[in-house]
């Protein structure tokens, strides 16, 4: 009944995802010739590993590059450099032929329950088709799966002719679910599995993929917005912002010991649905910039509460901070993130103006 | 459903002065291809002036349409608002009042803010012409009056240089700024009551800080009234000090935030409560509400959660509850469930347990339904 804690699993030994150095960069065309006259920086040198059983979670605001990261790993959309390694075999450099077996056992599970289904489609293609390209071409054995596939999922087996419109979200993303698991991964990545669904429904989902990792020996890398979702389902969670991870750690080093700037104030802006612990948040200012021109230095800088109250240090805007380690698995990208005290965060609660948040301070 | 049609019954008498907004056996229900939506079942609830209710629940649950109703920004047909539904606000009926006299009302005394700024911002007006229409319409006052008036409400939610943003459009705006610019339209004719129907629920995390912060700063400031609808548990907690849940068109609990949060007693909000995930039920399942909400053109036979409830027993399926007082509690804490009537007092200390259990680690009540 109850499942195996996600505390009891460590990283250790080889990793089954090894990722070093990896950016994804989208040109921006324009004028009469179509030239290319900008670029966005998606994401713009993460390194991270995934071990074999564990969650491991992306977490960040919008265009943080947290999708885009969960795409390029599979290579559905092509990195524009650095290194990607699944157990054991570069995927970057990998034919496309092989790059498919590979996938096999590689999979992904989207966001969005009702754009993600072809409404054209009977459940059994939309399932089966994957195991179709896979090259299971007898059309019994690959019934046979989706069924299987479905019941494991928590669906009827009689469910296969029906349309994705006959189903409800939750019961969409079961559906999402049943597709990315009919190929038996060993990885799969989980892209906001459930943004889109009630809280009921969440919590649905959210049991269901934790009893698949049991049964199932999976990995996940878990990409959310939703920092309470993050803290209850993984084990080890990267902080993500504009393109660049920002503190990296064990589920308790980040929520009980959080030592980025940023990851203070996320934290500090989940609303708690304990009315007893209502406080004041810990607001930042401004919006996150543009990925098109991610400001220089450190790429928090110009939210930033900490160096606004170190008096703007200049090294925060001309040096870019190293993902550092400062205790074993947990690794910072501030260069002053020691100046944090156990006050720090209390004065700054007490000092800010919760009006004038609007922008951002200038560079 | 025919008696909604007839002709309109006299009217209650008003509700004392203290009261800005009561809603009284709200009914809005939709006429469709299909048959009749009963999307608002019968609502009541009051708001005091200056005080903060919010209205918590999951799609489909009535919630925005209850807001929508209140403002009378519904068509009619295909909504149909039942005759004997009231709506009182600052000592006046609205509901049935003469739409002139609704549109002098609204905007001014009573402004609400929408969920997604870019939709409910007319994106070929400035900022400032929009803002100063408002103005203009309900104060009376002339242009150039009403631009300062403009400028100084910009200025009031936090948006730098206002005499610059004036001339802005919508577009050139990020979210957070346009969701400032709504409260700031919203506040311009200092209303009495600001509706906020899910003000944050477009935005990310730290901009919806920004926002809930500045809406408690300006609610304390100005004294309005607010009426926060929201599905966030959460946003709910921090932000109002009363609660009322809908389910499937009925007000299904309410009660102070701390009493609804902490000690919920109807089992739809005891189930929505445990289905969270926090800290505490890590290494654990999550306690799920079995089952989904109910299609409005098949709703059970008497208590509208019974399919989904785990302490349900025969009588929640033949006769429909009521939403009784709770049992040991003040006034205004009401909850809808046979548990707290004499015939459920037996199940009533189990039920409580079990939710108890389930807040401390994530334990299955039920396994999920297929």
């Amino acid at each position: 009944m109850t499942a195996e804690t996600p505390q009891s699993i460590s990283p250790a030994g080889a990793p089954l995802l090894h990722v070093k150095g990896l950016k994804k960069h989208f040109p921006i065309h324009g004028g009469i010739l179509k030239r290319q006259v900008a670029t966005v920086y998606a994401v713009d040198g993460v390194d991270f590993d995934v071990f074999p059983g564990e969650v491991f979670s992306l977490v960040g605001e919008s265009g943080c590059g947290k999708t885009t990261l969960g795409r390029s790993v599979l290579r559905l959309t092509e990195p524009t450099a650095g290194e990607v390694q699944f157990d054991g075999t570069d995927i970057i450099g990998l034919p496309v032929d092989e790059l498919r077996r590979l996938r096999r056992q590689m999979q992904i599970i989207f966001q969005d329950p009702f754009g993600s289904l072809n409404p054209r489609m009977p459940i059994s293609d939309i399932i089966g088709e994957g195991l179709l390209a896979q090259g299971l071409t007898d059309r019994k054995a690959r019934d046979k799966k989706v069924e299987d596939a479905l019941e494991t999922v928590g669906l009827r087996r009689e469910y296969t002719r029906r349309y994705p419109h006959e189903f409800s979200g939750g019961q969409r993303q079961r559906i999402g679910v049943a597709r990315a698991l009919a190929l038996e991964p060993k990885f799969i990545v989980c892209d906001e599995p459930v943004s889109a669904l009630d809280v009921s429904i969440q919590s649905q989902v959210l049991n269901l993929l934790l009893d698949l990792r049991r049964d199932f020996n999976l990995t996940y890398l878990f990409i959310s917005h939703n920092l309470s979702v993050i803290q209850y389902f993984s084990d080890r969670v990267g902080v993500m912002y504009l393109g660049k991870i920002m503190e990296v750690g064990t589920v308790d080093d980040l929520y009980r010991n959080a030592r980025h700037p940023y990851t203070i104030a996320l934290l500090s802006a989940i609303p708690d649905p304990d009315p007893r612990r209502r406080q004041k948040r810990l607001v930042l200012k401004g919006d996150v910039p543009s990925p098109v021109a991610p400001p220089p230095g450190c790429r928090f800088s110009t939210r930033c509460w900490l160096r606004e109250q170190l008096g703007n240090p200049e090294r925060c805007t001309t040096e870019e901070p190293e993902l550092r380690v400062i205790s074993t698995g947990h690794r910072v990208a501030c260069h002053f993130e020691d100046r944090i005290t156990a006050t720090t965060v209390a004065d700054r609660v007490a000092a800010q103006s919760v009006i004038d948040t609007a922008i951002a301070a200038p560079v | 459903m025919t008696e909604t049609l007839s002709a309109p019954a006299p009217l209650g008498s008003p509700p004392a002065h203290e009261v800005l907004l009561d809603v009284r056996d709200m009914k809005t229900h939709f006429k469709v291809l299909d048959g009749i939506v009963p999307a608002v079942d019968g609502v009541s609830f009051s708001l005091g002036r200056g005080q903060t209710l919010g209205i918590v629940g999951e799609s489909g649950s009535g919630k925005s349409v209850t807001a929508l109703t209140i403002m009378r920004l519904l068509d009619i047909p295909p909504a149909v608002i039942g005759a004997e539904s009231e709506v009182w606000f600052d000592g006046r009926e609205i509901l049935h009042m003469p739409l002139d006299s609704m549109r002098r009302i609204r905007g001014k005394d009573m402004a609400m803010i929408f969920q997604e700024p870019l939709t409910s911002l007319n994106p070929v007006l400035s900022i400032g012409e929009q803002i100063g229409e408002q103005v203009r319409l309900h104060l009376k006052v002339s242009r150039h009056e009403a631009r300062d008036r403009s400028i100084e409400s910009l200025r009031s939610v936090g948006i730098p240089s206002p005499e610059a943003r004036i001339k802005q459009f919508p577009h050139e705006m990020s979210g957070g700024m346009r969701q400032r610019v709504m409260i700031a339209m919203a506040l311009s004719c200092e209303p009495k009551l600001l509706i906020a129907d899910e003000p944050t629920t477009a935005l990310d995390v730290t901009i919806q800080a920004q926002i809930l912060e500045l809406l408690k700063v300006i609610q304390q400031r100005t004294g309005s009234a607010l009426l926060l609808i929201t599905h966030d548990l959460g946003v709910v907690a921090e932000m109002v000090d009363h609660v009322v849940v809908m389910y499937a068109g009925q007000v299904v609990e309410q009660g102070t935030a701390n009493e609804v949060m902490l000690e919920p007693k109807a089992p739809y909000t005891m189930g929505l409560l445990e289905s969270i995930p926090t800290a505490e039920k890590r290494g654990g399942r999550l306690s799920v509400i079995k089952g989904v909400v109910p299609s409005p053109f098949h709703l059970p036979p008497a208590c509208r959660f019974e399919p989904r409830c785990p302490y349900a027993w025969d009588l929640c399926h033949e006769v429909a509850p009521e939403l009784y007082p709770v049992v040991g509690s003040g006034s205004g804490r009401r909850a809808r469930c046979h548990l707290h009537q004499a015939a459920g007092e037996s199940r009533r200390v189990a039920a409580l347990e079990l939710h108890a259990d389930a807040m401390r680690v994530g334990r299955g009540l039920k396994e999920d339904p297929a």
